[in-house]
């Protein structure tokens, strides 16, 4: 079936299927696809060019993504790649797969616990956040900031064990 | 500041203003108290070695040559150093390709510099911090702030043809447009709390309003910004409540911390003859006062903090003049701190 397509349009849906396999340096369990970070790829004049969003604005993950679709893409055989960046519209968790949220609560991540839309006001509801280790609800933010500026630390109550968060953004 | 608590038990003592918190058995991170000194910033590994290095170049050399000289010295000292063109993110601009007048390039330079400065500020907490976690926040609050500073400059430099390392490496004191507020020095850490809370507000407010501008790149920096802010401005507003409401030192220390930066608050919302200019393509500074009065109103009311509290009326508020490029005595020793490195090795990577 794939030799029967137009090779450009074959072409760009084995480039996507390459990008998208790229895994984040911080959270190696989720792919950049999984994390809503790849927002396209396409054909321009031969040449596949990939558009990614960072997450926060001063994620250093971002520049490491880049070259991983870069050497990833090449190792693949395409000869003219190109990565470029786009700032809108704005990154959300909303953006997350399920499944890669699934796969963040098995890695010991607990996964934004709701969507971006539902928080309002000056002073933030905060939803209980499950401990990804034993399951319970009592646990507490440690700090709205965590090991990277996409999670917030917290500690479980009843295993006390530390964990951190990907917060709802 | 005379201070008889170092910063860890200023927030150690301040710890009962969160009944929330059942008994965390918090580990005692105190460390030797160095709030005061200006040293050596972490984001410059090789700074031991260019103070060990001959005596600084004449500034009027060009990089070029700076550069043949530096790069030949590194080979000899520094096996592992390599010098190459920065290859940093082209696009992190709004909007790629978009180039920007005259006129909005010298506004995102005002607003890159806030951010790039006020960034640079925060980075020195790292590690110095009164707990492990306070590190890691204000860290991730000056990383947020760097990256707002990037897109800033990068499109600001669009319309001279300068990168965003041009911009924030190789001008001087006079060419930089930031506001005092983020010059001044850190203080303790209720200095930096109280500037944090002005700083966040300010920007809630200003990147909120921008999201509607004329000009696409700003409209998206501003929208992408807005969000991170939003966590600024929430940490900021609950260590003042913490502080405030924690111990009579801890309270002491936030109301001197208020009182030395409200003066530079002004300077934030005063409008000149760019913003004329600019037309819908930023808010007029003034249009941002009375969301700002607002919340920082209800902070105070909540902090049980009143006005006579930490206002001079003998001292009343600074004429700046940050953005015409006249600047505190603060600014150049920062300067110089951050742009050491650059300037040594041109094009350094690591």
């Amino acid at each position: 079936m794939v030799e029967q397509r137009q090779p450009r349009v074959a072409d760009v849906e084995h480039a996507r299927r390459i990008a998208a396999a790229v895994v984040d340096p911080e959270v190696p369990v989720l792919t950049i696809d999984d994390l809503g970070v790849l927002r396209d790829v396409r054909d321009e004049d031969g040449t596949i060019v990939v558009t990614l969003t960072p997450t926060y604005s001063g994620c250093p993950a971002i520049d490491q993504m880049r070259d991983d679709v870069l050497l990833a893409l090449t190792a693949e055989g395409y000869r003219d790649v190109r990565v470029d960046f786009t700032l809108t519209p704005a990154w959300t968790t909303d953006w997350m797969s399920e499944a890669g949220k699934a796969k963040l609560e098995q890695y010991g991540i607990a996964p934004p616990t709701h969507r971006a839309g539902e928080r309002s006001g000056p002073i933030p509801l905060s939803l209980g956040v499950k401990c990804p280790r034993c399951g319970s609800l009592r646990t507490r933010e440690v700090s709205r900031f965590g090991s990277t500026a996409c999670k917030s630390h917290f500690e479980c109550l009843a295993c006390l064990e530390p964990f951190d968060h990907f917060k709802v953004h | 500041m005379n201070a008889q608590l170092n910063d860890a038990e200023l927030a150690e003592a301040a710890q009962p203003a969160e009944p929330a918190q059942p008994d965390t058995a918090r580990p005692e991170t105190a460390r030797p108290e160095t709030p005061h000194s200006e040293a050596a910033h972490p984001a410059t590994p090789h700074s031991e070695a260019a103070t060990a290095a001959p005596p600084a170049a004449t500034p009027h050399r060009d990089a070029a040559t700076v550069n043949a000289e530096y790069e030949a010295e590194a080979a000899d000292a520094h096996g592992d150093v390599t010098v190459d063109e920065l290859d940093l993110a082209a696009e992190l601009s709004g909007v790629p390709s978009a180039k920007a007048t005259a006129d909005v390039a010298e506004y995102a330079l005002r607003l890159g510099d806030d951010a790039l400065i006020l960034s640079q500020r925060l980075g020195w907490w790292i590690s110095r911090a009164p707990e492990l976690e306070e590190d890691m926040a204000l860290g991730n609050i000056a990383l947020d702030l760097l990256g707002h500073a990037r897109s800033l400059l990068h499109y600001a430099g669009t319309a001279s043809d300068r990168s965003e390392d041009d911009l924030a490496y190789w001008r001087d004191e006079h060419e930089f447009r930031c506001a005092w507020l983020f010059e001044q020095p850190n203080g303790d850490f209720a200095h930096t709390v109280a500037r944090g809370l002005i700083a966040a507000i300010w920007m809630q407010e200003l990147y909120t309003a921008l999201t509607q501008s004329t000009d696409a790149s700003l409209a998206a920096i501003a929208a992408k910004s807005v969000k991170e802010v939003a966590y600024h401005r929430d940490h900021f507003v609950q260590w003042t409540l913490r502080l405030a409401g924690g111990t009579d030192e801890s309270r002491r220390r936030m109301l001197v911390g208020l009182t030395d930066l409200w003066p530079y608050t002004d300077e934030l919302f005063r409008d000149d003859p760019l913003h004329d200019r600019l037309g819908g393509a930023a808010p007029r500074p003034s249009s941002l006062r009375a969301g700002f009065d607002e919340v920082w109103d209800a902070v105070l009311a909540e902090a049980e903090i009143t006005v006579e509290e930490f206002t001079n009326p003998k001292i009343g508020q600074s004429s700046g003049g940050g953005r015409h490029g006249n600047h505190s005595t603060h600014l150049g020793p920062l300067l110089a701190e951050m742009q050491v490195l650059a300037r040594r090795h041109p094009g350094a990577t690591w």
